[in-house]
């Protein structure tokens, strides 16, 4: 309220420009916005650009050719890069990224449903200690998730699983973000009159929620999957603690211990820039694929 | 922050004076739901915690010189070597000086960005989101070998400025990071604070625009205060992100000898695990957890009282 009277008072003071939208003020602003824009989308896509460009050329060529711009023999050089990289060490690398999408995908879509039904609960349902497991459940947002890579550490090792896909798989079903946003999307878009009417009908519960209620928390589910999706592809301390198998690392880790042998091995520096490019496709490409939920349901956690 | 969020939804949907008495199977249903995160949470989230802090009460004795360990509860020896610890302090010190410099820019530019993909003056508005928010799909172990590389005196192709300046060097490798995370999260920040203005109902606007508002007022005295819940949501998730910094630090270590062992808290944490020194490990490790949780904690309640005033 006060803001729109604040802005009816300056309102007098700008009466000159008769039409808000006038052309020159509009002009000036619209360069001003582009120019802003433009410039930062230089910022943010350069690297990808030079990564891209890298990944085509020889080792050799990585310092010795114009750094932003193709070769002329960059198509094959980027096919034999390619090639090098899943046949390097027994093809360590294509296990790297199948192991990736095990932990990842697999991780985020079980994650998902357990955090769904939790939030849908206590969205939905009125039972004793709602407030309370709500209210553990957003300390646990707040809680790092790096400060519990090495309790976990200690506590897989104390029943010897350490040095396994479990270790790193269990722990990444849990989000408790995921059941705060699906918490918040379920009391906003699932009407209990809906609910009502089912259970008229005869609906289970486990019924009604599987097939009415999920399709109506579609966008928030497909969020909360991308994001724990992101958030296990991206986690780094977890599998840098638990795994010493080389044939279990996520490929961010492989990615890394490549990285850090490169002072020795100076040929992984090709394949540790062309796998670099190959593990983030599959990531974009997911966003790209998903962008119609995942921009609907963004909001859902801060909206009031 | 929460209850504010959910409970007028949840008062329209339900009235409680209306509502029939929840039957068994709805008990059930609950049940149902809520164990296996309930399960899943106790035995990832919270013996983790507990373990962690028995853990940190434990030290290490010998009998005699060269007898085998053994560990014996040791009260809070190890938070006084916490408390003793200068290289874990510093580390301390370095991710707060980053939080205080690195969160206010990056959620600045996030702002400024969704406000000018919300304003009429864009063209082209679909491709910006995607291509601010592309750096989001990139993991920092990735991010950080591709702008290693790009801040290499001998790699990165603008040699021209990295061959006089040396990113990697001792007195600005911490702020090498910084624009990393910048590049990475900036695009997701604006999302967040986007879609949050996407919500706002235009006729609030409207008017506004009627009355001849600019677009800058209408931003700075309508839209800022509207979106100020999702500045907070974003400023919350930053300074956590801020304090367990590591994949990047990590990895950089291999472009630059100027991070050390100890360089955040959390490589300190990797650092002393590794030793084997898990008892001082998991202190470092509770230490931080909770000023994780005390600082966001006291973030979102001064923050929440300045939005109610």
């Amino acid at each position: 309220m006060s803001a729109a009277t604040a802005v009816t008072t300056t309102k007098k003071t700008n009466t000159s420009a008769g039409n808000p939208r006038g052309p020159r003020q509009s002009i000036m602003s619209r360069g001003a916005a582009m120019l802003i824009m433009g410039v930062f989308t230089l910022y943010f896509l350069t690297p990808i650009w030079w990564l891209l460009v890298s990944s085509s050329k020889s080792g050799g060529d990585v310092t010795g050719t114009a750094p932003l711009w193709f070769t002329p023999d960059s198509i094959p050089t980027f096919f034999a890069n390619l090639g090098n990289l899943f046949t390097y060490s027994d093809g360590v690398f294509g296990r790297w990224l199948l192991n990736s999408a095990l932990y990842a995908g697999l991780g985020a879509l079980l994650g998902t449903v357990i955090a769904a039904m939790c939030g849908y609960a206590l969205a939905k349902y009125e039972f004793r200690g709602r407030e309370a497991i709500f209210n553990v459940v957003l300390s646990g947002v707040l809680v790092p998730a790096t400060a519990l890579a090495l309790p976990l550490f200690l506590i897989f090792s104390q029943v010897k699983l350490t040095n396994t896909l479990w270790a790193v798989f269990l722990p990444s079903l849990v989000s408790p973000f995921g059941v705060y946003l699906a918490r918040i999307y379920a009391a906003a878009s699932v009407p209990t009159e809906l609910l009502e009417a089912a259970r008229l009908d005869g609906s289970s519960e486990a019924r009604t929620f599987f097939t009415v209620s999920t399709r109506l928390m579609a966008p928030a589910l497909v969020t909360i999957f991308l994001f724990q999706f992101v958030a296990i592809w991206n986690n780094f301390f977890l599998p840098l603690i638990m795994l010493r198998d080389q044939a279990l690392f996520p490929v961010t880790l492989g990615l890394y211990a490549w990285n850090s042998q490169i002072s020795q091995i100076p040929e992984l520096r090709v394949l540790v820039i062309v796998g670099a490019l190959v593990s983030i496709l599959p990531l974009i490409a997911t966003f790209l694929g998903l962008q119609r939920f995942w921009s609907s349901g963004l909001g859902a956690g801060s909206v009031k | 922050m929460t209850r504010n969020h959910t409970a007028p939804a949840l008062a329209a949907g339900a009235p409680p004076a209306r509502k029939p008495k929840t039957s068994a199977a709805q008990r059930r249903a609950v049940l149902l739901f809520v164990a296996p995160f309930g399960l899943l949470f106790l035995a990832f989230y919270a013996v983790p915690i507990v373990f962690a802090i028995v853990q940190s009460l434990l030290t290490v004795e010998r009998k005699g010189t060269f007898g085998p360990p053994q560990q014996v509860f040791g009260g809070f020896v190890q938070y006084q070597q916490v408390f003793q610890n200068t290289e874990f302090w510093e580390s301390v010190g370095r991710v707060l000086l980053f939080g205080v410099v690195q969160v206010p820019i990056m959620l600045g530019l996030a702002l400024l960005f969704a406000l000018l993909l919300d304003s009429p003056l864009l063209k082209g508005k679909k491709f910006f989101r995607l291509a601010f928010f592309a750096p989001y799909a990139v993991p920092g172990v990735i991010a950080a070998i591709m702008w290693g590389f790009l801040y290499s005196p001998s790699l990165s192709p603008f040699g021209a400025v990295t061959s006089q300046v040396n990113f990697l060097s001792a007195d600005l490798v911490l702020w090498a990071i910084a624009n990393i995370v910048t590049w990475v999260y900036v695009g997701y920040n604006m999302l967040i604070i986007y879609s949050s203005l996407l919500a706002i109902p235009t006729e609030i606007y409207e008017a506004a625009k009627l009355d001849g508002a600019s677009n800058l007022q209408i931003a700075w005295r309508i839209k800022i205060p509207l979106v100020v819940p999702a500045i907070i949501l974003t400023g919350v998730f930053s300074i956590i992100g801020t304090l367990q910094l590591l994949a990047e630090p990590q990895t950089l270590r291999s472009f630059s000898s100027a991070i050390s062992s100890t360089f955040t808290p959390n490589l300190a944490v990797y650092t002393t695990a590794s030793v084997p020194n898990y008892s001082l490990a998991a202190a470092f490790s509770v230490v931080l957890a909770l000023a994780t949780f005390v600082l966001s904690f006291v973030f979102l309640k001064a923050t929440q009282r300045k939005v109610s005033q």
